[in-house]
Order: structure tokens, then C-alpha cells, then sequence
């Protein structure tokens, strides 16, 4: 059982005392410590289950590799899924839960699955549950949800805040141990603006916990003398507690920095997302200790060698009272010195290789701790605990040797460069056989827009194993990106280290070299997904060759551990089953994040009110004040109707119609798209915009065009005015002006760039307020002015300029409602004034503010199309009735070859048309007209649908349109469509114009 | 993420300043044109790995189109340039060959 030791600890403070929950039991801790330690210190070493045979597991790393000790953080707003126990700082009150198991951790149901392994091979789902077809869904898929996946999602609304941050920097350097330090220190004299990040809370990194002495004192007197030097630079920011998750296309790189998770009390953003654009980015990102592949080696107990010692030296933890090594190389004899030092028993370190020379292995001999070369092991003891070894020789089968008992197991499989950063931007590996390892190949780096390297690794990220060789290999690296930034360095020497001569490692990759079947079900080469040697073999032995498809088959290194400590271990695994060399095998895809990094943090400031920008009318104001229910339009949010006290929507929208077409409603139109169209050419390029002719318009009149797209699909409809004999203010649909701008401006500046046209959006500049109604004309009148608004000066389609009740105006006489209207565009400044104005003359005929719905209604009571509706991007105008719309004359317009093309002059197409049910209710939105017989897919035939459905207040009864096959040839057909409950309703195919088919209404 | 220079107002842009066009220096085709050149235009696009010339509009700057040479597979940009033009630039094609002399432009 681990314990606290009685002293050291090199990051904890004894004299404090933080208090936590694990599993609802109240636990203590030091500032400094993680859950990790923490939990170590309090004799906790089970720490989770397994991901699929729910197997009881202990933490195996001490960072950010970690695989098995993943917990639920916090509670409700604050719940979190998932956190690593290693990389988690503990603090008062934090609330840590333990996931995978059920009914609990001690105990779990689930566990069965481990105790026949055979049940549940790669592939096992793939394999067997793929028929019948309708238990999938009803028992197989319920089943395997509830025992399958990590964590439980959070249910709570996220109750934090987070935020972007962007930094513009000649230098990212990712890691903050001796080489990342080295490297920023060198940069920051050289007067580069460096941003130098680290993801843990400390600097540093291994060498402290290593021993290594710099310059003749302890590697940590080194870091703060180089830290107290970065501080005092004003070219460099140095962060801890935050990783660099991603490095991506030209420089640009990602940093996750958590700012309070480990001091919730200190308010202000949770995490930040550093966005950096870098001229050049070293990773200094150190390396990661490979496990070795030995039968039990995930019993709770069996830690990485570098982990252990880690606990010993930053926690002051005892992982048990003795504990075994078992390594192929001389770095895992620091853990067996450190152990010693601590005055805690090492039985034996197990040396796979035949013999063990090098330094570290004198010390041990010297300090008395048995040595046993050419051994591996053959067994773990224990189930939820280690409890023995069972030895064996490394060359044979794995015939017991001897057997020690311990509680405790370190292994050192050899290191392996982190190359994540490397790789994600298309940094090459290669394959170090001395070492066992892929580490960067410099000759192959990720290129940025100039075609050259942006990305320099240094230290052990590089591939360096000596404190000597990082340092050197940082200080060459901070010189090769100050040479890309064109800026020299001082040449200075790197301060002499201490280190001791460390002999080869030897590969092993499975302990012993002849372990039989049974024992490789029991070798773990993923923990956090239970991929085991033997599903690697059966992967390779089933035909997946490549590591890519053999990764998705077992999800080795899958998940968070992507490949961390898996990769190496499984492809040597693979090209072991597969015959081939490792470096043939190749390596799976590394992708960002490194890390998971928060989905708050990715979010940043975009939730609720500033998710995206809000636009305003000038009238938004008084629609929010009367209570208006407010509906989303592109950005705009525009009133749907306004109710009043007890009405609902529908009456408020019955009543809102009807006012209007019976007396005089109000219309906020401000969204209208407005887009100035100025130039000798205008009407010219008009005319290839709009499928009819816009340069015939006189000045003074207004035309209602369509506009299709290259496809001669419909895009854009409205209005077009004509100002003068240069200027046309074209009106766009709501939400439509950007695109439709975006639109004029390709065909201007990239196909068309010596006509003389200028073009410019005013939408904002112009309140729009459309006076609706048989008494519209009565209220401008009213208000004054010194506009003759008579049907002779200003006859349908017109427009005029003037002022009206003291306020500037363009009048123009068009209608979507049927009724005589007005569309008065005031400036903005003055729009809300001239609508309070309009309000208050309009009480004499009960004016009636009304909203879209009401707008919608009118417009299809009148068979106008509205763009959305009637089209979906599929439609052109010969399908909806609009061929007068259409120029004959015109040699080109946008759309005019496309609409020539067979499919769309098929006599088939579906032709818009009014229907009218024929039990008087409104037809469901988008129901389908329903033909005879089925299709190939047993579903049945169909022969239409519904574009736009409602109730009309004015004629009682449901109205729609909708495309129909032959539809204009068939009036007064009765056709079906289908309900949403599983019914038909009978409809009697009409005119598309329901109401006043004179337009006798307008025309006053 | 790309950056881009415009070459219209000069500012190296991030991606999220920019708008893709998709392939440049197509040659419209409208009504008389045959069924093949029509298809051609409309939906045939160059997919290589390696050079291409793209359409970009420096949306949230300066609003102008501009086109760009670039390598699919690197990221390398080999240069940007005036929009107002239906052939690759001379400069364009020779700064191409420069870094990549075994490329050769099919017209």
C-alpha cells in the first residue's frame, strides 16, 4: 500500500493542508500536490476501471500521458468527465469521482468481461452484432451503451467563463523543462519576442527529479536563474499551466492555459485559448517512458519507472514498501537509486538485457540492490494490488525462475520523443534503431507559406538523452530559428552537466521473447482503450497490414493516450506479427489536440449574447418594449408578431392581418437588403444579374426582378428603383444583402472589371417602414409634407423624394401584401422617430403594428413567392409561374445557358400552384403530395409538396402553395398529401392567387 | 491556417479574414455554348497536388478578390495577385518555376 513518506517532496508544502472528496470520502492533501499523489499519499491505489473489460486500474504515469486514472471533476455546472488524476491540482473542496464501474469501484458487475477476455477480441463488435438488423437497435445498442465509453457527460449548464487570447510572436517555444528554458533564454537575448509555454504548474521539467547538475549546481539553481533572467526581458512571456495542444497550417499554433482549475476561488476566465501565430515554433516537448509489455502489466501497483520516481522525489510518496524494476535500459536505475535514498526496499532490478555496465548500474550494485541481467518477467501477482513477480529468463518461454514479493512494479521500456507538435503540421519522423524510437527528421520539417521549416524541436523532443546533449541540442535550436528570423546569437557555451555514461537500451517488446498466447491475453499495450499484444496479432493475423486499419480495428492509441504510451509498444507488436521492420510499419497520424483541451476553452467568449453579433433595425427598440416575439432573420432579429395581454400568437397574428387589410398596418421592412448600383454600365450589368431587363426601368419607376445563380437556380428576388440614369437602388430579401453584395462584387471585380459600375451596401443606412392598408395614403397625408402622394403623381411601381411630417423620404409605391402600401425608407437616425410619428397619426384608423408572420400571410394570400420557401437552391423560375419575369430579348443573363440544359426544361419538373384543402385546415409545412404506388424502397410514390402553409384570416380557411407535378394543368384536380400523423388530407389544386386576383385592392 | 498577403491593400491575412473562390481563371461559357463546354464551366474543377490557382476575397479587410498560386500539398504559396486578369501572370509562372523547376504550366 502507498503512503507519504515521513519527508521530501519536492513540490508539496507540508505545512498546509487542502481537504478533498474522492468517491464522497473526505480525503487530505498539501498545496503541490496532485489527485494523483494525493490519492497515493492516502493508500489509494485503485483508481479506475477499465474502458472494456472494466479491469481495476492504478495510476501508471505521473503527466499528461496518463491513461487509467481519468475521473469525473467537480459538480454540476463545474462537472467535468475524464480529468487526469496526475495532471489535476488538488484544492479545497475539489470533488473527484472515479468512472467506468457499476455498482462501484471495489466491486463491479462488469468485470466479468474480464475474466473471459475470449469473449471480447478486436473486432468484436464489428463481428457480432451485425444481425439481425432490428436488435441493434432495441437490445444490442442499449446494452453496450450503458457499459461502454468514458466519463458521463456533464449535464449542467457550463457555469464558467472562458476567453480567446492572440498573440502575434517571432517565437512559440512549447515545453518549459531545461531545453524549452535554454532555448527562450538564448531567443529572448537575441531580442526575439518569444512566448515560451509549459503545461504543467512548474519549470523544469525531469532534470530536478534526475539529478543533473548544470554548471556544477543542481539543475534547479540553473532553472531559477534562468527563469529570474526570462522575467526580467519584456520580448518574452512565459506561462506555466499551459500546453501547446496543436500546431497548424503557416505558424499558426494553439495554447490551452488553465488559469483556475487549480484555484477556483480566484475568479475571472477558467481557461484561455491562446490563438499565436508564430514566425517559428520549438517544440521542446521532452520525451515519454514506454511501458513493457509483460502479463499483468496493468495491475494497479505497476507504474512507469520515470512515474515512480517522480512520485518519490515531487510528492514524497512511498509507492509500497518494496518494489521491483524491470527495465531494458540504465535510466530505470534512478528510480532503484532514488527508491534506496528514500530508505525503501528494491528486491531486484529485473535487466532484460545480458549484461548491465553503465553507471547507474555500478551505483546500484554499490548501494547493495540485487542486479539480475538476461530477466524478464514472467508474472504479475495480484488483482486489484500488486502483490509479487514471478521471474523468469527474458529469452525463454517463461518458466518461473523465482518469485519476490513487492507491492510495487517500475518499468522502463526506453523513451520515445514526444513528436505530437512535430507531426501535426506534416513534420517527417525517422526510424533511431540505436534507441528504439522515431524521432523528428530535421530534413523533413512542416514548411510554412515560404516553403521553408517553421517548427525546430529541441532536447529530448529532438531525440537527446543526456542532460549535456538537450542543452546543446536547445541552444543549437534557438540559433536555427533566430537564423529563419533572420536575427543572429551570441555564440556562447552551454553550462558542463554531470552526466553519468549511460550504455544502450536494448528493444524489448515483449517480456519474455517466447511468451505464449496465454500470456500475451494478458499484456497491455493500450490501457486506456485494453488493447492487448494478443489483439494486435489478431488484428495482423486477420489482414489488417496497415497500422492505420489495424489503429481503428483494436482503437490502439485511440481516444486521448493518441499513441502516447501505446504507439511505439504496438507498432513493434504489429511489425512483429506482420514480419516486417518497425519503420515499414510506419506510425498512426498524430492529430491536435496533444491533450483534450475543454470545449469552453474552444467556445471562448461565443455563448449567449455574444455567440455571434445581433443586428438592430432602428425600430428594434420599441419592438422589444411592446412585448413583440422576436424571431432570428440572417443576423437580424425581427418582431414575428406582438401580442397583446392574453392573446396568444395565432389571435395576435389573425388580428394584425386583418387591421391591416381592413384598415392600416405598420411594417418594420429595415432588414431589406439596400445596395446602391452606380456606373455608366449599371444597367448593363443589371441586366446579366436579373433575368429581365433592368436598363429599360425609367427613373422614377421600380421593377421586381429575379436573380438566379450561374446554375439558374433562384437566389435573390426584390425590387429595383431606378434614381437616375447612372444609379439603381436594388432591394435584396432580408438577410440576402451581404451575399447578394458579395455576389454583384465576384462578377464585377474577377469577370466583368472594365465595366464602369461601383456598388455599395446602404442597408444600414435606411430605416424602412412599409404604411399598409386602405387608409395608407390617409395617414402620410396626414402627417404633412410636401410629397403629392396621389395615384396620378405616384401611380403603382413608383417612387418619389420628399419630406413627409417634417422628415426626409423616399416614397416607393409597391405592395407584398396586396394592399395599397408605401415602402418609406427614412434615414436611420430618424427611423425610429418617423415610425413614433406614424404611430401616433395613425390612431384615428386603429394603425396596427404587425410582424412577419402577418407579413408572410399576406404575401401568400396574394400567390407572391417568397425566396426560402417557395425555393430551396433546386428551383428556377420557369418552376414557379415566374416566366413574365423573365426577358426573352436579353442574349445572356446569369442563369440563362444552365436554364436551357435538358433537366431543366423537363416538362416533369414540379410547377408551383395554389391548394386549397378541402376540409377547409391548414396543410402541414413541407407535407408531400402523395402518388400512386411505392418506390423501390417500399415508401410511397410522391408527386409534390407544400412550400408555404397557413391559415388566412381574411378567407377563413387554410391556404397554401406548393410545386406539383403538372400542376398548372391540372386546376381543380384533388390531390393528397400526407399528416404528420401518419394520415392523408385532401386538397383541390388552384390558382396560386387566393385573394383579389384584380389586384383591385393596390390599384386605388 | 493560411496566411495570405492581399495584394490589393498589401496586409499578410489570416484565413479568417479571407473567403475561398474556389479554382481561378475559368472562361465563362453562356447561352450558345455546346452541352461539354457548358458541363466544363460549370462543374470541372483541377484538383492537383501541387500548384494551383485559387480565387480568394479578403472579405473581412479590404473586400477586393485576388487570386493566389499555391501548392495543395505544402502549403507553399508561390505568389498572389491582381485579379483582373484571365491568364497567369508571367512574374507568376516564373516565381512557380523558381521553386519548383520541374512544374510546367498546362493552359
Amino acid at each position: 500500500m502507498s503512503t507519504r513518506l515521513a519527508s521530501g517532496g519536492r513540490l508539496i508544502d507540508r505545512h498546509t493542508t487542502r481537504t478533498f472528496t474522492f468517491n464522497g470520502k473526505r480525503l487530505s492533501g498539501h498545496d503541490g500536490d496532485t489527485l494523483a499523489s494525493a490519492l497515493l499519499a492516502n493508500g489509494q491505489t485503485l483508481m479506475g476501471r477499465s474502458f472494456k473489460y472494466h479491469r481495476p486500474r492504478g495510476v501508471v504515469a505521473s503527466g499528461a500521458e496518463e491513461p487509467n486514472a481519468l475521473m469525473g471533476i467537480g459538480e454540476g455546472g463545474r462537472f467535468e468527465p475524464n480529468q487526469r488524476a496526475t495532471t489535476t491540482e488538488i484544492f479545497d473542496g475539489l470533488t473527484a469521482k472515479t468512472q467506468n464501474h457499476w455498482p462501484s469501484l471495489d466491486f463491479d458487475v462488469g468485470a466479468v468481461n474480464a475474466m473471459v477476455p475470449r469473449l471480447l477480441p478486436a473486432g468484436f463488435y464489428y463481428k457480432t452484432f451485425m444481425f439481425p438488423r432490428p436488435f441493434w437497435k432495441h437490445v444490442f445498442e442499449p446494452v453496450i451503451r450503458k457499459s461502454a465509453g468514458l466519463g458521463a457527460a456533464p449535464k449542467d449548464r457550463d457555469a464558467d467563463r472562458y476567453e480567446h487570447f492572440y498573440a502575434h510572436v517571432d517565437l512559440l517555444v512549447a515545453g518549459g523543462g531545461i531545453a524549452g528554458l535554454q532555448a527562450a533564454l538564448r531567443a529572448g537575448q537575441a531580442g526575439l519576442r518569444v512566448l515560451l509555454v509549459e503545461q504543467t504548474a512548474h519549470w523544469g521539467g525531469r532534470a530536478p527529479v534526475d539529478g543533473v547538475e548544470i554548471g556544477g549546481k543542481p539543475a534547479e539553481e540553473w532553472i531559477n536563474d534562468t527563469l529570474q533572467a526570462l522575467e526580467g526581458m519584456e520580448n518574452v512571456c512565459i506561462r506555466t499551466r499551459s500546453m501547446a495542444s496543436g500546431v497548424y497550417d503557416h505558424g499558426y499554433a494553439l495554447v490551452y492555459e488553465r488559469l483556475t482549475d487549480h484555484a477556483p476561488e480566484m475568479g475571472g476566465p477558467r481557461h484561455r485559448l491562446w490563438r499565436v501565430r508564430a514566425g517559428q515554433i520549438i517544440t521542446a516537448t521532452g520525451a515519454i517512458e514506454r511501458p513493457l509489455s509483460f502479463a499483468g502489466n496493468d495491475i494497479p501497483g505497476v507504474m512507469l519507472a520515470s512515474a515512480l520516481r517522480d512520485y518519490v522525489v515531487n510528492w514524497g510518496i512511498s509507492p509500497g514498501d518494496r518494489t521491483v524494476i524491470v527495465t531494458n535500459n540504465d535510466d530505470a536505475y534512478r528510480t532503484a537509486l532514488v527508491l534506496h535514498e528514500a530508505g525503501l526496499a528494491v528486491p531486484a532490478i529485473v535487466d532484460a538485457r545480458p549484461s548491465a555496465t553503465g553507471d547507474l548500474p555500478q551505483a546500484a550494485r554499490e548501494a547493495g540492490i540485487r542486479v539480475l541481467t538476461g530477466t524478464g518477467i514472467a508474472e504479475v501477482k495480484g488483482r486489484k494490488s500488486v502483490t509479487g513477480v514471478v521471474l523468469c529468463a527474458q529469452a525463454g518461454e517463461g518458466a518461473a525462475t523465482d518469485e519476490i514479493a513487492c507491492e510495487a512494479v517500475a518499468m522502463s521500456g526506453g523513451w520515445s520523443p514526444v513528436v505530437h507538435l512535430w507531426s501535426h503540421c506534416g513534420g517527417k519522423l525517422i526510424w533511431d534503431a540505436e534507441r528504439s524510437h522515431f524521432r523528428p527528421d530535421a530534413a523533413r520539417a512542416p514548411t510554412g507559406h515560404d516553403g521553408k521549416p517553421f517548427v525546430i524541436t529541441a532536447g529530448a523532443a529532438s531525440g537527446a538523452e543526456t542532460a549535456g546533449d538537450v542543452l546543446a541540442d536547445a541552444k543549437t535550436a534557438a540559433g536555427a530559428a533566430a537564423d529563419a528570423l533572420g536575427r543572429s546569437l551570441p555564440d556562447l557555451d552551454a553550462a558542463g552537466t554531470n552526466d553519468p555514461h549511460e550504455e544502450p537500451m536494448a528493444p524489448v517488446w515483449i517480456m519474455p521473447q517466447g511468451a505464449g498466447p496465454a500470456k500475451r491475453m494478458k499484456m497491455w499495450l493500450d490501457y486506456q482503450n485494453d488493447v492487448k499484444v494478443s489483439d494486435v496479432r489478431l488484428a495482423a493475423q486477420e489482414g489488417y497490414e496497415s497500422v492505420e486499419h489495424t489503429k481503428r480495428y483494436t482503437t490502439l492509441g485511440m481516444a486521448t493516450d493518441q499513441g502516447k504510451l501505446s504507439n511505439i509498444n504496438g507498432l513493434a507488436t504489429l511489425a512483429g506479427a506482420l514480419n516486417a521492420e518497425i519503420p515499414a510499419v510506419g506510425t498512426t497520424t498524430f492529430r491536435p489536440p496533444y491533450t483534450p483541451i475543454s470545449m469552453g476553452a474552444i467556445a471562448g467568449e461565443a455563448r449567449d449574447a455574444t455567440f455571434q453579433p445581433l443586428r438592430r433595425t432602428p425600430i428594434h427598440d420599441y419592438h422589444e418594449d411592446q412585448g413583440a416575439y422576436m424571431e432570428p432573420v440572417g443576423h437580424w432579429r425581427r418582431p414575428y408578431t406582438y401580442p397583446k395581454t392574453g392573446e396568444s400568437h395565432a389571435e395576435s397574428v389573425h388580428r394584425e392581418v386583418l387591421a391591416t387589410r381592413n384598415s392600416l398596418g405598420l411594417l418594420d421592412a429595415s432588414t431589406l437588403g439596400k445596395i446602391l448600383v452606380k456606373g455608366p454600365d449599371a444597367g448593363k450589368f443589371l441586366d446579366m444579374l436579373y433575368t429581365n431587363m433592368m436598363s429599360t426601368l425609367k427613373p422614377g419607376k421600380c421593377r421586381y426582378g429575379l436573380m438566379c445563380n450561374e446554375n439558374g437556380f433562384l437566389m435573390d428576388d426584390g425590387v429595383v428603383a431606378r434614381l437616375d440614369e447612372d444609379t439603381f437602388l436594388v432591394h435584396t430579401t432580408s438577410g440576402g444583402a451581404e451575399h447578394t453584395h458579395a455576389h454583384m462584387e465576384d462578377w464585377l471585380q474577377c469577370e466583368w472589371w472594365d465595366w464602369k459600375v461601383h456598388t455599395v451596401n446602404i442597408t444600414e443606412q435606411f430605416a424602412q417602414i412599409a404604411v399598409v392598408g386602405p387608409n395608407a395614403r390617409k395617414l402620410l397625408e396626414k402627417m404633412g409634407g410636401d410629397m403629392d402622394l396621389s395615384a396620378e403623381a405616384l401611380p403603382f411601381m413608383g417612387w418619389a423624394e420628399g419630406r413627409i411630417g417634417g422628415f426626409d423620404a423616399r416614397v416607393f409605391r409597391i405592395s407584398f401584401s396586396g394592399e395599397l402600401s408605401y415602402e418609406i425608407a427614412i434615414p436611420a437616425s430618424q427611423g425610429r422617430a418617423f415610425w413614433d410619428a406614424a404611430l401616433e397619426a395613425g390612431g384615428t384608423w386603429d394603425i396596427t403594428p404587425y410582424g412577419t408572420e402577418a407579413l408572410h400571410i399576406m404575401r401568400a394570400e396574394k400567390g407572391f413567392i417568397m425566396i426560402g420557401d417557395e425555393t430551396d437552391g433546386t428551383v428556377i423560375p420557369q418552376d414557379l409561374g415566374l416566366n413574365w419575369a423573365i426577358s426573352k430579348k436579353k442574349e445572356d443573363y446569369m442563369g440563362k445557358r444552365a436554364q436551357a440544359r435538358s433537366h431543366m426544361t423537363d416538362p416533369t419538373r414540379w410547377k408551383l400552384v395554389g391548394l386549397e384543402t378541402t376540409d377547409g385546415s391548414t396543410l402541414p409545412d413541407g407535407a408531400y403530395c402523395i402518388a400512386a404506388g411505392t418506390n423501390a424502397n417500399n415508401q410511397r410514390n410522391v408527386q409534390g409538396r407544400v412550400t408555404s402553409t397557413y391559415h388566412s384570416p381574411t378567407l377563413g380557411r387554410g391556404i397554401a402553395m406548393g410545386l406539383v407535378l403538372n400542376g398548372p394543368d391540372r386546376m381543380g384536380d384533388i390531390v393528397e398529401f400526407n399528416k404528420v400523423d401518419g394520415g392523408t388530407v385532401a386538397a383541390k389544386i388552384v390558382d396560386p392567387v387566393f385573394f383579389d386576383k384584380d389586384g383591385e385592392k393596390q390599384n386605388v | 491556417m493560411l496566411i495570405l498577403e492581399c495584394p490589393n491593400c498589401g496586409v499578410m491575412a489570416d484565413e479568417t479574414e479571407l473567403s475561398a473562390g474556389g479554382e481561378a481563371h475559368l472562361k465563362r461559357f453562356g447561352p450558345g455554348s455546346s452541352d461539354e463546354e457548358f458541363e466544363g464551366y460549370l462543374f470541372h474543377r483541377a484538383n492537383p497536388k501541387g500548384v494551383h490557382f485559387e480565387r480568394w476575397r479578403h472579405a473581412n479587410g479590404c473586400g477586393k478578390w485576388f487570386h493566389a498560386a499555391r501548392c495543395t500539398n505544402t502549403l507553399e504559396v508561390f505568389a498572389t495577385y491582381t485579379a483582373q486578369t484571365s491568364t497567369v501572370p508571367d512574374t507568376v509562372i516564373a516565381a512557380i518555376k523558381a521553386k519548383r523547376p520541374d512544374w510546367s504550366h498546362e493552359t
